[in-house]
């Protein structure tokens, strides 16, 4: 049975301004931590599965404002009659630095497809061809068009379709704008949460039998980055408190194309459409980084259509160079898409012909678009095997909280959209199948140990005496990771930002709470959420500082140039160690099908798959 | 290269449930840059002026539709909208109007959750189909019928520019009207006569007076009142279809 709350919103006379709230509980048999587009779609496979099981979801918002919402260029899922999974995987797994899990990247295209369909029967309004299939786009680092894209709104469309469409299944309880404190993990299992009520600052301990984490990326450890507010690693810092380790958290993903100051993005549809990238003399650098040759529009897996690590790497060469422009935000190139047209560009492209215009005063019929790389997204994430579990049983991940692998070094645009509709109806059916078969634990243990959490939480944000301001504490972060862990990586670099993190704990102790009320108090989930932000950032600089190898999005300048695969073909391992750095360890990689090979892209890559292809053949 | 600073004076109007009997005036000095949106102005005052103000955001870019406010009187996402809009006069931000307020600049969007779940707001399959045999056919032309109307972020901005809306928040409203329309209009839905008794209903299509102003305030061109009215339309047809399918109309 599920008990839902019915909580008094308002009125002075209902709330509370101390905090000895007491716990209120919920019952359910599935909590879902995080209600963008992976947690939703867990959500509505798990329903399916048994319309009888009761499914919480929680959101610190209200879904649609999750930042799958954000998500422009596409999903990618092999559609063609020339194109195969084979394709599909070899573009996956050479885009990953073969640093990917083959297993699960070999599930992930043979249901890619078959998942998006099921999207379109939900309403997703995925733009179309003249005789009403379904259309698809080039995208960087894919062989052959296969990114499906609903303008270049396609996260927001996906989004609002699965939020709609979850509303069908009245098994599925929400408990929107709640923000997660803890799990509550006894017996060595989970089961269950404790959230804060945003808008009345109750405590609620949610107690269930699984639970799946599904909370998005860790982005806003960075400065300049693509993503929302919310997406502070929540998530990924619960699981990592309870021993989950966090896997390959060294490769952080820089989008070529973004805003200046603000690191908004540009789709990489920009250039499936056919954008150029020019350096300051109007030059199409690219072709100078082994992605050449130049032709008029760019090819699949060349130029401007190569994959994100290599683009951003680029950039940052003919910064050095001096070939960049210096604008008010520091330097930046420049995203022209004057050539395709200004009709072409509002049916295709509006949301960034709008961006352009009112966030740059740039009409990008007329002028190219300032662009430069941004943090965009989060490669690694909890540890999870193929059918999303993690070690710690009843606990599963899935979206981008969660390393199931099919990314590696360097994740493929349009394949994380497609990720979480795989892997969210397999979180779903999984989830649901541990939470029927363990048994309900001792309320009165769980409840105790949610009141502890509940104490605990409320003794880092009553913080009166604190000295150290949130926003200082934040900003120092965002500057350190930028400067030490950014898109080219030294060991003495990265060991500055591993001791200012460490101060930044220990200043985090005497973080300072002005707001003492309990209504709507955002002031304290900051404060809650720079704790996760300076532990999961710890996790992604003591994995990259130990990663002594250059492969994918993690770059090295001192001496580590090369990928290393006698000593680096592994995933790394960051174990939470209480105040202390990091514990790293190392697991396997699951090589099936495809050997390390050399990454290659435009006039080299081509030769090599064709040489590839002979000797398969032969 | 850095621009000269500026500083703007933001009047925010504050409601602390816990200290404030009603709400009131608070103003802040904010030192701003020409690119500076709204958004990073409230910011600014919480991270350094005062951290109990609250409000909804994250996206930064007019996608994910939590940042609505009203500011100078009229409904606006904070994040697109620029501090040098304002400058050199007062920017005054106010929760957005006709809902009730939370905290702050925090109104209560339960009625409008609500109303969004009772239009049955997905695809009810006209015809099945199996996920097997492949997505349904739906030409450009069939998506035009209904894409504008599924560019709707949820902002509820239409909410607070809406008279009617404001009178009785029984009025189903713009922004779910528009929803609503979205569904119907698809090739792929069969429960468009569901949808219509909401459409007929007092509180549907008939609440709407043609003031217009909330497709003016649509930040995404959804433009709801296109949808209200062309669902005045099919609501007439509709009641006369049942007219005469009921016989009422045989032998005249």
């Amino acid at each position: 049975m599920v008990y839902l709350l019915s909580i008094k919103r308002f009125g002075y006379n209902q709330q509370k301004s101390s905090l000895t709230y007491p716990l209120e509980t919920v019952t359910t048999d599935l909590v879902i931590i995080g209600g963008g587009g992976a947690g939703l779609r867990a959500a509505i496979a798990a329903a399916e599965s048994d319309r009888s099981l009761p499914i919480t979801l929680l959101s610190k918002v209200y879904p649609m404002r999750s930042h799958t919402v954000a998500a422009e260029g596409g999903a990618a899922a092999v559609t063609q009659e020339h194109d195969s999974l084979d394709y599909h995987f070899d573009d996956t797994v050479a885009g990953g630095d073969w640093l990917c899990e083959q297993g699960v990247v070999e599930y992930f295209v043979n249901h890619a497809h078959r998942e998006l369909v099921q999207m379109e029967h939900w309403g997703c309004p995925w733009s179309r061809r003249e005789n009403g299939r379904v259309n698809v786009r080039s995208f960087g680092g894919m062989k052959i068009d296969r990114t499906w894209f609903a303008a270049d709104k396609t996260g927001f469309h996906m989004l609002h379709t699965l939020f709609q469409t979850s509303i069908r299944y009245p098994s599925i309880h929400r408990l929107d704008e709640h923000f997660c404190c803890d799990l509550v993990v006894e017996d060595d299992r989970v089961q269950g949460a404790v959230t804060i009520e945003i808008a009345s600052g109750q405590f609620v301990f949610i107690q269930a039998r699984a639970a799946i984490i599904a909370t998005g990326g860790a982005g806003r450890v960075f400065r300049q980055n693509t993503n929302g507010g919310i997406v502070t690693g929540d998530g990924m810092a619960l699981a990592y408190r309870h021993g989950v380790p966090l896997r390959d958290m060294e490769f952080m993903q820089f989008h070529p194309t973004c805003m200046p100051s603000t690191g908004l993005l540009f789709t990489e549809a920009c250039r499936g459409e056919g954008g150029f990238l020019l350096n300051k003399d109007g030059y199409r650098y690219l072709q100078d980084y082994g992605l050449g040759p130049a032709e008029p529009s760019p090819r699949n897996k060349a130029m401007e259509l190569g994959p994100r690590d290599r683009l951003s790497q680029a950039f940052w060469h003919e910064y050095q160079k001096g070939n960049t422009i210096e604008g008010l935000h520091g330097a930046y190139v420049q995203l022209d898409l004057r050539h395709i047209g200004k009709k072409k560009l509002l049916e295709r492209l509006p949301q960034i012909y709008e961006m352009a215009v009112d966030y740059q005063n740039v009409d990008p019929a007329e002028s190219p678009i300032p662009v430069l790389p941004a943090v965009h997204y989060t490669m690694g994430g909890i540890e999870a095997g193929r059918k999303t579990a993690s070690r710690l049983p009843g606990l599963y991940s899935v979206g981008e909280c969660s390393s199931i692998g099919i990314h590696g070094a360097n994740r493929l645009g349009s394949n994380s959209l497609t990720e979480l509709c795989v892997f969210g109806k397999v979180a779903g059916e999984e989830a649901a199948a541990f939470a029927k078969s363990a048994p309900l634990g001792a309320a009165g243990t769980l409840r105790k140990l949610a009141k502890e959490i509940q104490q605990r939480t409320e003794s880092i944000v009553s913080n009166n005496g604190g000295t150290e301001r949130t926003a200082d504490l934040r900003s120092e972060m965002l500057k350190s990771m930028e400067e030490g862990c950014g898109i080219y990586r030294t060991g003495d670099g990265m060991q500055v930002t591993c001791d200012k993190l460490a101060e930044l704990r220990d200043r985090y102790k005497r973080v300072k709470v002005e707001d003492t009320g309990s209504a709507w108090n955002t002031e304290r989930l900051l404060v809650l959420e720079l704790g996760y932000q300076l532990e999961v950032a710890e996790a992604v600089v003591h994995s990259a500082i130990k990663r002594k190898e250059s492969r994918g999005s993690h770059q090295r300048l001192d001496g580590f140039e090369e990928r290393d695969d006698e000593n680096f073909l592994k995933h790394s391992l960051a174990f939470y160690n209480g105040d202390d750095a990091p514990r790293i360890d190392y697991s396997d990689v699951s090589i099936t099908k495809s050997k390390p090979d050399v990454r290659a892209y435009g006039a080299a890559g081509e030769k090599a798959e064709q040489k590839n292809e002979r000797s398969d053949n032969g | 290269m850095a621009e000269v600073e500026k500083t703007i004076e933001i009047a925010v109007l504050r409601y602390r449930p816990e200290k404030d009997t009603k709400p009131v005036s608070q103003t802040f000095e904010v030192p701003f840059t020409d690119d500076m949106s709204v958004l990073q102005g409230v910011q600014y005052i919480k991270d350094y002026l005062d951290g109990s103000l609250s409000f909804r955001w994250s996206c930064r870019m007019a996608i994910c539709g939590s940042c609505g406010m009203m500011l100078n009187g009229e409904p606006k996402l904070a994040c697109s909208t620029f501090l040098r809009e304002y400058y050199p006069g007062t920017l005054q931000i106010e929760a957005l109007k006709h809902f009730p307020i939370e905290k702050d600049l925090v109104i209560d969007a339960s009625d409008f959750i609500d109303k969004l779940g009772s239009i049955t707001p997905y695809i009810v399959p006209a015809e099945p189909r199996s996920v097997e045999q492949g997505e349904y056919l739906q030409t450009p032309a069939q998506k035009a019928q209904y894409d504008q109307f599924s560019a709707c972020i949820n902002c509820m901005l239409c909410y607070a520019a809406c008279p009617q809306y404001g009178l009785s928040t029984n009025f189903t409203g713009p922004g779910i009207l528009a929803l609503l329309h979205r569904y119907n209009a698809d090739s792929r839905d069969g429960a468009r006569e569901t949808r219509m008794e909401i459409v007929n209903s007092e509180e549907g299509v008939w609440g709407c007076t043609l003031v217009g102003y909330c497709s003016e305030v649509c930040p995404k061109e959804v433009d709801p009142a296109k949808a209200v009215n062309l669902n005045k339309v099919n609501s007439t047809m509709d009641y006369f279809l049942r007219f005469f399918a009921s016989g009422k109309g045989a032998g005249k």
